[in-house]
């Protein structure tokens, strides 16, 4: 088993986005774009993802639900921020509601620009998420038969 | 007294593409009754008013939400330009109505992919965002952007179209006219999809109109309502018929969303067939000093815009409500006596846009 290669599964959560970056993401997923090419499944469930896409940024009554699914998902696991609101706050960085991006919360690996980002960029993110995620996969699994063995 | 239990919903849900919370009293696998809890996407965008000058907030107000952007800063716009007394050129209005009704075809399609989704079609969820893709080509191509587009500004718009773009425009239609045929045809005769459909969550016109139903839900329950006979923009000057259903359950939402998208079709041939040539914006002196209220339809409804200026360069209020709002009481009243099994779909029935509700 040790040697498949998983396919990674994507877990995505609308943070407190316009659904401007959510709609793209599903986007992505539709023939046109075809990100299930790369090996990836979008799945509701966090508990068996192990990539976590994020949109919009993080707010009051949003904050514990995000660390919630982080924490629900295995290790190894990848975060991806797509959008600027999930980087950084963005437009709506003033308002009264917004404590920031998606990285005062949880810990952010790849960030993807862009109001609203677009599928290319998305995709480009999945693909960098996959490829940190089987390096990350490795680790884990030679760090397992470390603890296995000793 | 048969037993009840609370079932939690969301607000991070397979079927919902965002956050809303439902607390579900079950009796057996009847629900009793529903207790929504929003929240998860406030922002507190309204207040940005005193942060960005009116000029910058038409961008902030397009960002109300991502699947309606048009709309949100076409309303925007609309109460300023009310407020300050400002006549916009006839191009400019045929050219909203056009962007317009190409967002409304790109987010019924949208919500016809998802509901097909929720009943666990994805074959037809594709086919119908492989449409959509199409839609959102031309969008690119006349506003340069996909979902957030930016051409709406004070006094008119940013951009203009030529002729090949209006050619492209009107080959788009015909193109989509014909792949929409076989994709229609499954949702109004297909067993499967129909079993999961009729006679789910009806809502009775009385209902609909006690509890303020706006838009397409309320369409399918028999009110006759579309604030785009009001005849903002160009659409006083174009012929289009309201249309309803008297039936009231899924299905009747289904099929009005279904006909509004030729509705959206033919405008969109008027709008190109009548659009005046001249200037695209006028020039506009002065910050707002007064209050306005402006009603449009959005794809889900009717919106809502409130703005009110002091003369100054920041306006001093702005207030949105949006359709979901609305329709959120006639959601809590279809899922009384419905199946736990058709939560998802009947909450979908409503096509929530919960960014616009919380803002």
């Amino acid at each position: 088993m040790y040697k498949v290669k998983k396919s990674p599964w994507v877990l995505h959560y609308d943070g407190s986005s316009c659904n401007g970056c959510d709609i793209e993401v599903l986007a992505c997923l539709t023939p046109v774009y075809d990100a299930e090419r790369f090996g990836i499944v979008n799945t509701g469930d966090p508990m068996q993802a192990d990539i976590l896409l994020i949109t919009g940024g993080i707010n009051s009554q949003n904050e514990a639900v995000v660390k919630q699914l982080y924490d629900q998902m295995p290790r190894p696991k990848v975060v991806v921020a797509v959008g600027v609101c999930a980087c950084t706050g963005g437009i709506f960085k003033d308002c009264y509601n917004i404590l920031g991006g998606a990285d005062k919360v949880i810990p952010v690996d790849i960030y993807v620009p862009g109001c609203a980002a677009r599928p290319q960029a998305i995709i480009d993110g999945i693909v960098q998420a996959v490829e940190l995620f089987e390096k990350r996969l490795e680790k884990h699994k030679a760090y397992v038969k470390k603890e296995k063995e000793a | 007294m048969k037993k009840r239990s609370i079932v939690p919903y969301g607000p991070q849900h397979p079927v919902l593409p965002e956050p809303i919370h439902l607390d579900l009293v079950i009796e057996d696998e009847k629900i009793v009754e529903a207790i929504p809890s929003i929240g998860f996407v406030h922002r507190g965008l309204e207040s940005l008013v005193q942060k960005r000058d009116f000029n910058q907030m038409v961008y902030v107000a397009e960002r109300v939400c991502g699947i309606c952007s048009f709309g949100h800063g076409f309303g925007y716009c609309e109460a300023v330009e009310k407020i300050m007394g400002v006549e916009v050129p006839g191009r400019a209005k045929y050219l909203r109505t056009i962007w317009f009704e190409l967002s409304r075809l790109h987010s019924h399609l949208l919500w016809l992919g998802l509901l097909a989704d929720g009943f666990g079609f994805e074959n037809l969820f594709y086919q119908c965002w492989r449409i959509r893709e199409k839609v959102l080509d031309v969008l690119e191509l006349t506003t340069g952007g996909r979902v957030i587009f930016s051409v709406n500004k004070i006094g008119g718009v940013l951009k203009d179209v030529d002729e090949d773009m209006l050619a492209a425009v009107k080959d788009m239609l015909d193109k989509i006219e014909l792949e929409l045929k076989p994709i229609v045809k499954t949702f109004r005769e297909e067993k499967t999809v129909r079993s999961r459909l009729d006679g789910v969550g009806v809502l009775t016109k009385q209902q609909a109109h006690d509890l303020g139903c706006a838009g397409p839900f309320a369409r399918a329950s028999g009110i006759k309502s579309d604030m785009r006979k009001m005849g903002y923009a160009a659409y006083g000057e174009l012929d289009f018929d309201i249309i309803t259903s008297d039936v009231g359950d899924s299905y009747a939402r289904c099929d009005v969303r279904i006909g509004e998208l030729f509705q959206s079709i033919s405008i969109i041939r008027q709008a190109i067939e009548k659009l005046p040539t001249g200037d695209i914006a006028v020039p506009v002196k002065g910050n707002p000093d007064g209050e306005a209220f402006i009603r449009i339809e959005q794809p889900r409804g009717e919106a809502v815009y409130y703005v009110k200026g002091t003369g100054t360069p920041f306006i001093n209020r702005m207030r949105v409500r949006t359709p979901t709002f609305a329709n959120l009481a006639g959601l809590c009243e279809t899922l009384k006596g419905a199946d736990y099994a058709d939560v998802g779909l009947l909450i979908l029935t409503i096509d929530p846009c919960i960014s616009c509700t919380e803002r």
